[in-house]
């Protein structure tokens, strides 16, 4: 028989709030242990949560995007478990009443896009860290990320391939970023991800029996552990066995899953309203708020750029995969019109230094500006297009605009046709070997000329009116 | 001579305002009084006298350079449930017997702010839980009418505080009668404020949509100075009410007459002891004598209170004490081989029989395929509890029923035997279960001399009416004005 998997994600991520959730604290990543703590955060007795409404804020934003509805009335729940990272033993979440349901995102898909159902949207607090030393007989607690704000975002299970998965991790990656409510940075744990993948026979509208993935700290690992998950699903039910309904760790070093608790383990989280919070309302007019201040989301940008600026798709992916680096292609382009000439340099020359500087934030070194001004002086061929990669390079090291890199290097072009002239006739009667065998048909000679020019001028020379004038100096000679 | 620690608030204030007394003196007339009586009665977890005289040496100096509010300068005892900067707060458990808190609680600042001198904290059953103080890992506290039995509880020792003398006023908190029930039981008045009138941040929390903070006083006028400085909104709760409360000693000598009480008929049918009996009696025809008059009500849905307590309270409670692990302060066992032992050798050793039975019934109703017929049925019928008071408040301004169904209770007569003791409270749960505001007062004594209270209950936010008919109650009587001889 053959099997199709159906998968479903949930998401966690981190909002970019400047102070946790249900308390004051700082929100930094990266101070000392404890440091981000109070004592509503350590769990003190006798204290009390006051939520953060810029959370709110930030969930309705995310919620908006992905065509949520909003429930006027959400509440808060607390989801009851012993660890030694969450000191209260419980953390808020939501639970019956979440803040947002039954939305939807698109995913492209072959030619088309296809729509995957998000389940829900809920707010809850994020847990501290344990930090193990294998050498001690005891465990650290790190309470600094203990009610960061996190929303949960549950898709229903709409997904068919480990790519569909991943093309939807990338999409709402992509929004939380355009949004600016969540850093987006897997590694560091403020996106993270768990999968739910079942297998049914081709055809059939009934579900299987569910495995749970975890710890996928890359789009890759999630992919990866789909595969891998799919295949192991696939040979049990091949041979006859059954899938069990269990949580499975993914193994980055092995690429493998494996078993870490079973539904007889899962634990009752005995969730109930948290009587410490009221009901949440938001109304209608924060919603329109809200919505009013939303800017342009990935997907509707992509497209805007396929149109107004009659880009390729591939083009307009690439441009729009950050809202910094769309920006940074508009401006430059409200400048210096010509769309594509634009878009090869952003995607190209710009992408290649700034993955090299490790940078995501395009303006941070060149302006859209200074990028203008350099195609303009190659427009004029005051330098040549490999010239200009050249003190593109030197723009994006140093910060400094074209025109006094060209000054400081001497790098303007030689479009003096008379200098350039004495130069080819100089090249020519020194090669008188070459010429002959030119002028018998190896025409193909004629870069080597060109080569011999632009290393007289070290590469100054513009190489359109040294071939011109060569052609006119070889024809004079036949 | 009437000694300082004898007087009401209200007087010393005037003492103190005339320049009669300090507060030094007043706080070293209590102080005494602690030294001579404390070991007869056990109100104090820990009494802090040396702190309280520098407490008051600062009022004087505030006095001296103009200060004048009416609480300056006046003692006051806390609960062991409300946390103070650098103050023991133990909660009358072992789990929290060296957990000295970081914070004030909001009411503590507010006291600080009004220039009271605080005394200590006094003794309370387990986290609250219990209605004799018996359960407290400090021990017992004894009634000052009759040390062989019990003040009630939970704020036993709030209330045996004032009752004895040990402090001018006090505060306690109030989830299931916790203030209404010792007050009866000491002979005292205490009201429990309407949910969400008294800031809880700092109040180490019991069940949360239940727990409230409130005074204890020799007299209702003191109630009123205490609800003037408890009664406020605070950002840092978010179950507290944005709203302006009135000041509540303007209503203290308005007239009553007119007013119309309700006796609901299913509180006054399960009356049957004789002295509870002639106080209810006795207080309704002093009430009718200041011109009230009277509607029978019946409120069918008060015989669940009790009931749908027992599910909510230790649900919440289940959740709320979770936090005390070992992990970040407080008790800790000595003895584990690894996380999950030192877990539960912790909390097996931390806390006591009453709180484990709280604990592991919430545990079970909240549990998967059992909350909607736990919790969720018990939250309906805590909204008929309180649909049945808001239909008897459209026929009347204030309820009148009894405290508690008998006199104090001697001590060891209920502790081993959990039913009864939850039935103590069945009058008191209720207003709770509605989030009323409730008033218990001294209605007189029974046949062997022991105080038995009046409990009268108001709309929400009608604490001033309660201190109204209250203070219109006690120009009429004098039963606040019996002290127990110790």
């Amino acid at each position: 028989m053959k099997y199709e998997a159906v998968i479903g994600l949930e998401v966690h991520a981190q909002l970019l709030t400047a102070s946790k959730a249900f308390c004051s604290c700082t929100t930094k990543f990266g101070n000392v242990p404890n440091s981000n703590t109070c004592p509503i955060c350590l769990g003190m007795p006798g204290v009390l949560p006051v939520f953060n409404k810029r959370a709110l804020e930030f969930t309705v934003r995310m919620a908006l995007a992905c065509n949520c509805t909003i429930n006027e009335i959400s509440r808060f729940a607390r989801k009851n478990y012993y660890y030694p990272d969450l000191p209260k033993n419980y953390q808020i979440s939501q639970y019956e009443l979440p803040l947002a349901e039954h939305g939807w995102i698109e995913i492209d898909e072959g030619n088309g896009t296809k729509k995957i159902g998000i389940t829900r949207i809920h707010m809850e607090e994020d847990a501290g860290k344990l930090i193990h030393d294998e050498t001690k007989a005891y465990s650290y607690v790190d309470l600094n990320r203990t009610g960061v704000p996190l929303i949960e975002i549950v898709s229903e299970p709409d997904m068919r391939t480990p790519e569909e998965a991943a093309a939807y991790l990338k999409a709402l990656h992509s929004i939380l970023v355009y949004l600016e409510i969540c850093d987006g940075n897997m590694e560091e744990g403020s996106f993270r991800c768990d999968a739910n993948v079942s297998l049914r026979p081709h055809g059939s509208k009934g579900l299987g029996v569910k495995t749970e993935l975890k710890n996928m700290n890359s789009f890759r690992n999630v992919q990866k552990a789909l595969q891998y998950e799919i295949d192991r699903q696939n040979e049990a039910l091949a041979s006859g066995e059954v899938v069990v309904q269990e949580t499975r760790l993914f193994d980055p070093s092995t690429g493998a899953t494996s078993s870490m608790r079973s539904k007889e383990q899962a634990h009752d989280y005995r969730y109930f309203p948290d009587p410490d919070l009221l009901p949440l309302k938001v109304s209608a007019e924060f919603v329109e708020q809200v919505r009013s201040e939303l800017p342009e989301l990935p997907m509707q940008k992509r497209n805007r750029f396929v149109e107004q600026y009659q880009l390729p798709r591939y083009d307009a992916d690439v441009l729009t995969s950050s809202r910094l680096l769309a920006d940074f292609f508009e401006k430059t382009t409200a400048l210096y019109p010509q769309a594509k000439t634009v878009s090869n340099w952003v995607m190209t020359e710009l992408l290649r230094l700034m993955k090299a500087a490790n940078e995501d934030n395009p303006s941070r070194r060149v302006s859209p500006e200074m990028l203008a001004d350099l195609l303009q002086l190659m427009d004029k061929g005051v330098v040549s297009g490999k010239m200009a990669k050249t003190i593109f390079e030197e723009m994006y090291d140093t910060g400094r605009d074209a025109s006094s890199i060209v000054k400081e290097k001497g790098l303007v072009q030689v479009s003096d046709e008379d200098e350039l002239r004495s130069l080819v006739r100089k090249a020519l009667a020194e090669n008188p070997k070459e010429v002959a065998k030119y002028l018998s048909g190896k025409t193909q000679l004629l870069g080597h000329f060109v080569g011999l020019v632009m290393k007289a001028t070290r590469g100054k020379a513009n190489p359109a009116i040294v071939n011109k004038l060569l052609l006119e100096e070889l024809g004079k000679k036949a | 001579m009437t000694e300082l620690y004898e007087m009401t608030a209200w007087q010393l204030a005037e003492a103190l305002e005339k320049g009669h007394t300090s507060s030094v003196d007043i706080t070293r007339s209590v102080i005494k009084r602690i030294e001579a009586v404390e070991e007869l009665i056990h109100a104090y977890v820990t009494a802090a006298p040396e702190r309280a005289l520098e407490m008051a040496k600062e009022a004087d100096m505030k006095r001296a350079r103009g200060a004048s509010n009416k609480l300056l300068g006046i003692p006051i005892a806390i609960k062991d449930n409300m946390c103070m900067k650098g103050h023991r707060t133990s909660c009358g458990s072992r789990i929290l017997s060296n957990f000295v808190p970081p914070y004030d609680a909001t009411v503590v600042s507010a006291m600080k702010e009004a220039g009271m001198v605080i005394l200590g904290s006094c003794n309370m059953d387990e986290f609250a839980m219990g209605s004799s103080t018996e359960t407290s890992f400090w021990g017992p506290t004894r009634n000052p009418w009759d040390r062989d039995r019990t003040p009630g509880g939970s704020s036993g020792g709030s209330a045996a505080a004032v009752s004895a003398g040990e402090a001018v006023v006090s505060v306690g908190s109030d989830t299931g009668g916790s203030i209404r029930l010792p007050a009866s039981f000491c002979g005292v008045c205490g009201m429990k404020p309407t949910y969400g009138a008294v800031s809880r941040y700092g109040l180490v929390a019991y069940a949360s949509s239940l727990d409230q903070i409130g005074p204890f006083g020799k007299d209702v006028r003191d109630l009123a100075l205490l609800l003037n400085v408890l009664c406020r909104h605070d950002p840092k709760d978010s179950t507290s009410v944005p709203r302006q409360h009135p000041d509540f000693t303007t209503v203290l000598d308005a007239p009553v007459a007119g007013m119309k009480i309700g006796l609901p008929r299913e509180f006054f049918s399960k009356l049957d002891h004789p002295d509870v009996e002639r106080v209810m009696k006795e207080a309704q025809r002093v009430f009718h004598g200041l011109g009230i008059r009277f509607v029978e009500l019946s409120l069918p849905y008060l015989d669940y209170g009790i009931a749908a307590y027992y599910i909510i309270a230790p649900c919440e409670a289940s959740s709320n004490l979770a936090r005390y692990d070992g992990v970040k302060y407080g008790h800790r066992a000595a003895d584990f081989s690894n996380m999950i032992d030192m877990y539960r050798y912790t909390r097996a050793e931390g806390f006591g029989a009453e709180v484990k039975r709280r604990i592991m019934l919430g545990t079970y109703a909240l549990s998967s395929g059992y909350y909607d017929a736990y919790y969720l049925k018990a939250a309906k019928v805590r909204t008929l509890i309180t649909q049945d008071f808001k239909a008897a408040f459209k026929k009347c301004d204030a309820i009148l029923c009894p405290v508690a169904p008998t006199p104090p209770f001697k001590l060891g007569e209920k502790i081993d035997d959990p039913i009864q003791m939850y039935l103590t409270d069945v009058f008191t749960i209720p207003v709770n279960m509605a989030g009323l505001p409730g008033l218990s007062l001294p209605g007189g004594l029974s046949a062997d001399g022991l105080p038995i209270g009046i409990q009268l209950i108001a709309p929400h936010f009608e604490e001033a009416r309660l201190i109204q008919l209250g203070a219109a109650y006690q120009r009429e009587t004098d039963h606040h004005l019996a002290r127990p001889s110790i």
